[in-house]
């Protein structure tokens, strides 16, 4: 079972998140953690000095940290991005797409379900932050957009 | 029509694949039903009264005659033999096993078709008018973007935990058939300095806070209503309600903020989608609308028509309407038979329209948010043909927008979430207003049906509207005027107290009655109230 | 009497709890007391059964009658649909529900 997953480089992110409250408060943490509901660009200003995001997900019904996630890299956040909380295996590839790279799940993932799931969609429609080329850029490989 | 390339039918594919694993995975004890069911609900399989039910994407209304068949065939093999045609634009069986569910999503992917997003809290199936295509007085065929809109929302990653269902709407007409501005979002595509764009609509619905969408941005370029719809989308997902499903719908949020402080954040949002680089290029609609191009209609054909038949001349008068295109016709075929079950149709007969279309109308056909269909591209010289054969299979019914064109929810009779029965009230109202001459004096009179405060019955909407609701275990109905789906949209007040099933068709019967003493030269139903208010209806129900 | 319904798992047919299995006819179920919760609970873990639930009802002429209107439709299909039901003959069985 997997307890932790990461799509990152070296070492995950261990400081304790502070809340948004208190990060952009004071202090000198790097690591925050976004409840839902919570406005995710009261970070951007930080960004620089921020190497761990955690967006909690109190239920999976609640879609407000993709949000979150994906407004966090389209303003050029690098830093560890964790999805953590009531986060589902068939959640996975949507929460990749907007840019989360590491996941905490409040009850361990299945091995070979998360192995099905990340390999299921060779496609994708839509351009997000996660650098995939979405069809219609494949379809049409001379635009602009393509 | 659009057909898929390699990449739609690969994700297609694997989308029946993926939910093949997680039926498994439940039938195995793998997921309990709390985990599955969010799964089974993305791909429109609900646990109704009596079963499952699967709901089939009809997107924006449009099929051939090879899906239609294909229809009927799943109808008959995997269900008790017919299907329920709804006010969505999708197709519904009443009767599924789950172990049987992949395999029919995997029929359906063989002819291009799915269940995807036909419910749960996202991006639902993308509906349109009827008539796209073939209206004479259309700025453009709405279906292409329609089908861009298709892509862009399957599986949107940012949008598939929305705080609720969403429903969007596409139309190019001033004339509204498909009940745009009771849509989470509804486009109008406009043509404005020889551009098309959208005149953009957010926040109507109807369920328990019934609201006429207002406009939000009266024109967006066409090659950037992805990142338009994007803003609007995020905004929704971040500020929408989550505390109160009864308040999670958009219009509650448009509401609660104002139209203007949300049109402000959206613009806001807008102005920074629009640097991403998230709409799909020119070249990506120019690929699309090809398909939806006119067929190849025969030219020189004649408009004359042999009326002898009286039957079959009332029939053309009332289900038939005019073609872009000399020659032909556009044929509504009524599922509203007399005492019959709105928008039901046998396998047999979704064969015979699958033939039909094949044989008659360029092998294509509409679904409509009425419950009924529509043969686009009819030859003129056909139609007495087509009329007999529709009148062998119980489908030549002459009532289009009459009193008894009832659309009406599956209500108690088939769904867990209603509160009283649906369908025998438009049963008796058929039966008793079924006389033809009886309908045509009362013209057009749109009665909509349903069986608890959701509202899938577009009861708010209705000339005549009617909500079943529990009054202590019995089956109540509550009586509304004034609603209209159209391009005059207009949500319906309710008369006072409720009724009995029986006691409500008395009640329809009185306010027919007096529309037809107190109406001026050519007034409908709808107009007459909306002259006299609902004073004197009110007098003549329960004076 | 409190008696204990939900759905076949795998068929999605109405079923009621008739003490040593499920039935498809309401007429088997038994009173299952303060049972039911914990009942339902252990056979939707036995995959037997997919959203159980406990409803009151009481014992009529006709046999056992659910109180509430929308199990009487569950209980014998749709009335509008008489050749589905689990009474196809009975010409008045829609009557039953009301």
């Amino acid at each position: 079972m997997v307890e932790f997953l990461s799509f990152r480089e070296g070492d995950a992110g261990q400081e304790p998140a502070v809340t948004v409250e208190s990060f952009t408060g004071q202090s000198n943490s790097t690591a925050v953690r976004i409840e839902a509901g919570e406005d995710a660009r009261e970070l951007l200003p930080f960004l620089d000095r921020l190497s761990l995001v955690e967006v909690n997900f109190p239920a999976y019904g609640d879609g407000r940290g993709y949000s979150a996630a994906r407004i966090l890299r389209e303003a050029g956040y690098q830093g560890e991005l964790r999805a953590v909380g009531d986060v589902l295996v068939d959640q996975l590839v949507a929460m990749r797409r907007c840019g989360f790279d590491s996941f905490r799940p409040d009850k361990a993932l299945d091995d070979a379900a998360v192995e099905r799931a990340l390999n299921r969609y060779a496609d994708v429609y839509q351009k997000t932050v996660d650098g995939r080329r979405p069809v219609w850029a494949k379809r049409h490989p001379e635009t602009a957009n393509g | 029509m659009y057909r898929y390339d390699s990449y739609d039918q690969s994700i297609v594919d694997a989308r029946v694949e993926e939910f093949r694993d997680q039926v498994q995975r439940r039938l195995a004890g793998a997921l309990t039903e709390d985990q599955f069911k969010p799964l089974r609900l993305m791909n429109g399989l609900y646990l109704q009264l009596h079963a499952y039910m699967l709901r089939v994407a009809i997107p924006y209304g449009t099929l051939s005659g090879k899906q239609m068949r294909k229809l009927g065939e799943i109808a008959a093999k995997y269900d008790k033999g017919y299907g329920h045609f709804t006010t969505r634009q999708n197709l519904q069986y009443n009767w599924i096993k789950l172990a049987d569910a992949p395999d029919i999503l995997a029929e359906l992917a063989t002819v291009e078709m799915h269940a995807i997003q036909t419910s749960g809290n996202c991006i639902r199936n993308i509906s349109s008018d009827q008539y796209a295509g073939v209206s004479a007085d259309e700025v453009t065929d709405p279906r292409p973007w329609a089908e861009l809109l298709r892509q862009w929302s399957t599986f949107h990653p940012e949008f598939t935990y929305l705080p609720r269902k969403f429903k969007i709407c596409v139309i190019a007409n001033e004339e509204d058939r498909a009940a745009m501005r009771l849509h989470d979002i509804g486009l109008k595509l406009v043509l404005r300095d020889g551009q098309i764009g959208a005149e953009v609509y957010a926040g109507g619905g109807m369920g328990r806070t019934p609201m006429v969408a207002p406009q939000i941005r009266d024109f967006v370029p066409e090659e950037e209503i992805v990142s338009y719809l994007e803003a609007c989308l995020r905004v929704y997902n971040r500020y929408g309600r989550r505390d109160n499903k009864y308040k999670a719908r958009i219009k509650i949020l448009v509401h609660e903020l104002g139209v203007e402080e949300y049109k402000r954040q959206v613009e806001e949002e807008y102005a920074h989608m629009r640097e991403l680089g998230l709409n799909p290029p020119t070249e990506e609609l120019d690929r699309i609308r090809p398909f939806f191009a006119g067929p190849a209609y025969e030219t020189g054909l004649s408009d004359d028509l042999d009326r002898s038949d009286p039957a079959f001349a009332l029939w053309v008068d009332r289900q038939v309407a005019a073609h872009k295109q000399p020659g032909y016709a556009i044929v509504n075929i009524s599922l509203k038979p007399r005492g019959g079950i709105p928008g039901d149709a046998s396998a047999e007969q979704i064969a015979l329209v699958a033939d039909l279309a094949e044989r008659y109308s360029l092998d294509e056909l509409r679904v409509t948010h009425a419950q009924n269909l529509v043969l686009p591209h009819v030859k003129k010289a056909d139609l007495h043909a087509i009329w007999q054969k529709l009148d062998e299979a119980g489908l030549a019914e002459a009532n289009l927008d009459l009193i008894t064109d009832i659309i009406a929810c599956p209500g108690l009779d088939y769904c867990s979430l209603a509160n009283a029965r649906s369908i025998p009230l438009a049963q008796k109202l058929s039966e008793r207003f079924a006389a033809a001459d009886r309908q045509k004096e009362l013209g057009e009179l749109k009665v909509k049906i349903s069986g608890c405060i959701n509202a899938c019955g577009h009861h708010h909407a209705g000339h005549i509207g009617v909500l079943g609701v529990d009054r202590k275990g019995v089956e109540n109905f509550q009586l509304s005027l004034g609603g209209s789906g159209a391009e005059d949209a207009s949500v319906g007040q309710i008369t006072g107290p409720g009724f009995s099933e029986d006691g409500v068709v008395d009640a329809i019967e009185k306010v027919t009655n007096l529309y037809l003493a107190e109406r001026e030269e050519g007034e409908r139903f709808l107009d007459t109230y909306r002259r006299l208010g609902m004073k004197p209806f009110k007098e003549a129900i329960y004076g | 009497m409190k008696i204990l319904t939900g759905n076949d798992l795998g068929t999605g047919d109405v079923i009621w709890w008739a003490g040593d299995g499920w039935s498809r006819q309401v007429g088997d179920s038994v009173d299952v007391g303060d049972k039911g919760d914990e009942l339902a609970r252990a056979e939707e873990a036995a995959l037997r059964v997919v959203g159980a639930y406990v409803i009151d009802a009481t014992v009529t002429e006709e046999g056992v009658r659910p109180a509430h209107i929308k199990d009487r439709i569950r209980a014998l299909g749709p009335t509008v649909r008489p050749d589905l039901t689990l009474k196809p003959n009975d010409a008045d069985a829609g009557n039953w529900v009301i």
